[in-house]
């Protein structure tokens, strides 16, 4: 793999400073931070073939409609999957799981149906589903979860019956780092000929998915949390199901012909993608998965198992520290508490320092109820942080503990 | 003293230290002697929305004054709090509503709690706010 001083050097933002101190960025399960190459992507759009795509005849909207199906390409390419119409850029996971919670709902969710989400979805994968149930007078059912931060596979396999319409269930816990069985998952739902929507907002960037391998029904992620602008995503959805489903939104671009009495919806993937898309940002994102791939994702995750081991070796040698969940193989996001202090304080004084943590409930507040907590402190690594800034976190650590007891 | 000597103490007390870790030592001391407010109002009524930590806040109404106590879950927050407590409380009404509290900017409070932090500080005062003027009102109407 390249070396780390000239990974970083390609995250300008990687170099700066906040508070006089060098930044540490360990927040990348929130938003990650995007290397030249893709600012660069999306300034060459805007500079040199700006222009909307699928309509002009002119030169600079073919060119602008060529670089935005070769960056679905790259997503295809990137996922696995087996037609380049199966995906369907959003504006992320959230957007994503709304599109298939509303046209999956209108198409096979009737009264009395149930959808299975589980305890340890962020919210995204939670209140789309929820809202979905209300409208149709459907149940949601929740796969719970156990102390490790793992899904229970014996009470999901209990929870499906002939009423189950869709599963819905994260890859990677956001709040946790814990990786599910999503596979398991996936072949106990089919067999009961079920389909399984797979939440990779944390998984993508950590490893390799390939959909088909996994066999997902449906598959979606968010752009900026795999190095690409902010505003994309995707929604990858097998053609059986894709081709079945009602459009999401309706406008122009996905109708191949619109009269007062009937609109006729155009095929896939352009039937989801109504109105202008961020074409911009769809072209970065590619921009982003060719940067990854550049590096080798197998490299990455062998990179980002080495950091977490270290950081798990590193925040269990403070006796006051409780790791929440992660014991080391998961993806190289920790959660943690430390005695006494308030996830708050903790985050305030480890900002002062240059780190910048996630403090609170990441939006997967029943994942904290389970644990009776009001929150942790996260800090999410990926392959461009470095062994110097785990051991800065820790000395960070001492120094709240000292501050705060 | 008058709302405004008080905040113009605390903009000196601050002013000593360059370093932010040293202004957050001295939060955390000041943290330590807000008045603590009862246990029995440590409930949802008096919990002020807006902070991602924990805050209580109680208003008592003694002799045409209104007298604070809070607690917080966050030590820096129950320093804020703290803050907020000794410039308003034991003032009128009158005082609290029209108080312009300078010190939150001059003491650079404001720009180095973060965004959330910093709605939580805007909470606490727009609630001792809130409190001032249903007193107000109350006596008004009497």
């Amino acid at each position: 793999m390249k070396d780390i001083s000239l990974i970083r050097a390609d995250f300008p933002i990687l170099s700066t400073s906040v508070y006089g101190k060098p930044l540490v960025y360990f927040d990348n399960a929130a938003t990650t931070q995007k290397p030249l190459c893709v600012l660069e992507t999306i300034q060459d759009v805007y500079t040199e073939y700006n222009a909307n795509i699928h309509r002009g005849v002119h030169a600079i909207s073919d060119r602008a409609s060529e670089e935005y199906e070769k960056a679905r390409e790259k997503v295809r390419s990137f996922l696995n999957a087996a037609h380049k119409e199966e995906i369907i850029f959003t504006s992320g996971t959230t957007g994503s799981i709304n599109a298939v919670a509303f046209s999956f709902g209108e198409r096979y969710i009737s009264e009395g149906d149930e959808v299975v989400v589980s305890h340890l979805e962020h919210h995204s994968n939670i209140v789309p589903w929820q809202m979905l149930c209300e409208r149709k007078k459907a149940r949601l059912k929740v796969i719970p979860m156990n102390e490790s931060g793992m899904l229970v596979l014996e009470e999901y396999y209990k929870l499906l019956s002939p009423r189950t319409k869709i599963v819905a269930v994260t890859q990677v816990s956001n709040a946790l780092g814990t990786i599910q069985p999503v596979s398991e998952i996936i072949s106990a739902a089919h067999s009961i000929g079920v389909p399984v929507l797979v939440d990779g907002a944390q998984g993508i960037q950590h490893g390799i998915t390939d959909v088909q391998k996994l066999d997902c029904d449906f598959y979606v992620f968010s752009g900026h949390k795999i190095y690409g602008p902010a505003g994309t995503g995707v929604l990858y959805g097998k053609n059986k199901w894709l081709s079945e489903l009602p459009p999401y939104q309706g406008g122009g671009d996905m109708v191949a012909n619109v009269t007062f009495d009937k609109t006729t919806y155009n095929e896939l993937p352009f039937r989801f993608e109504a109105g202008t898309t961020n074409f911009p940002g769809a072209i970065g994102l590619a921009s982003a998965l060719g940067y990854v791939d550049a590096l080798g994702r197998e490299n990455i995750a062998a990179r980002e198992k080495e950091l977490l081991g270290h950081a798990i070796n590193i925040l269990t040698g403070i006796p006051q520290l409780r790791i929440i969940g992660n014991n080391g193989s998961g993806i190289s996001t920790i959660s943690f508490l430390i005695n006494g202090i308030h996830p708050y304080d903790t985050g305030m004084i480890l900002d002062k320092l240059g780190v910048a943590v996630r403090t609170g409930a990441h939006c997967a507040q029943p994942v904290m109820d389970f644990y009776e907590i009001e929150g942790t402190v996260r800090a999410s690594l990926c392959f461009y942080n470095t062994i110097e800034e785990i051991n800065l976190l820790g000395t960070g650590i001492e120094q709240v503990i000292k501050m705060f007891s | 003293m008058t709302i405004d000597q008080v905040q113009d103490s605390i903009i000196e007390e601050f002013s000593v230290f360059d370093d932010w870790m040293d202004k957050y030592n001295l939060l955390i001391e000041m943290g330590k002697s807000v008045p603590v407010i009862d246990q029995r109002y440590k409930t949802k009524d008096y919990l002020i929305e807006g902070c991602q930590s924990k805050v209580w806040l109680h208003p008592e109404f003694r002799d045409d004054k209104i007298y604070f106590s809070s607690d917080s879950d966050a030590i820096i927050t129950r320093g804020i709090a703290g803050l907020l407590i000794r410039v308003l409380s034991g003032r009128s009404a009158e005082e609290i509503i029209n108080a312009d509290l300078y010190f939150i900017d001059r003491t650079g409070l404001r720009q180095n709690l973060s965004p959330t932090r910093s709605n939580g500080l805007q909470a606490m005062l727009r609630q001792m706010k809130l409190y001032a003027m249903a007193y107000k009102a109350k006596m008004g109407g009497s």
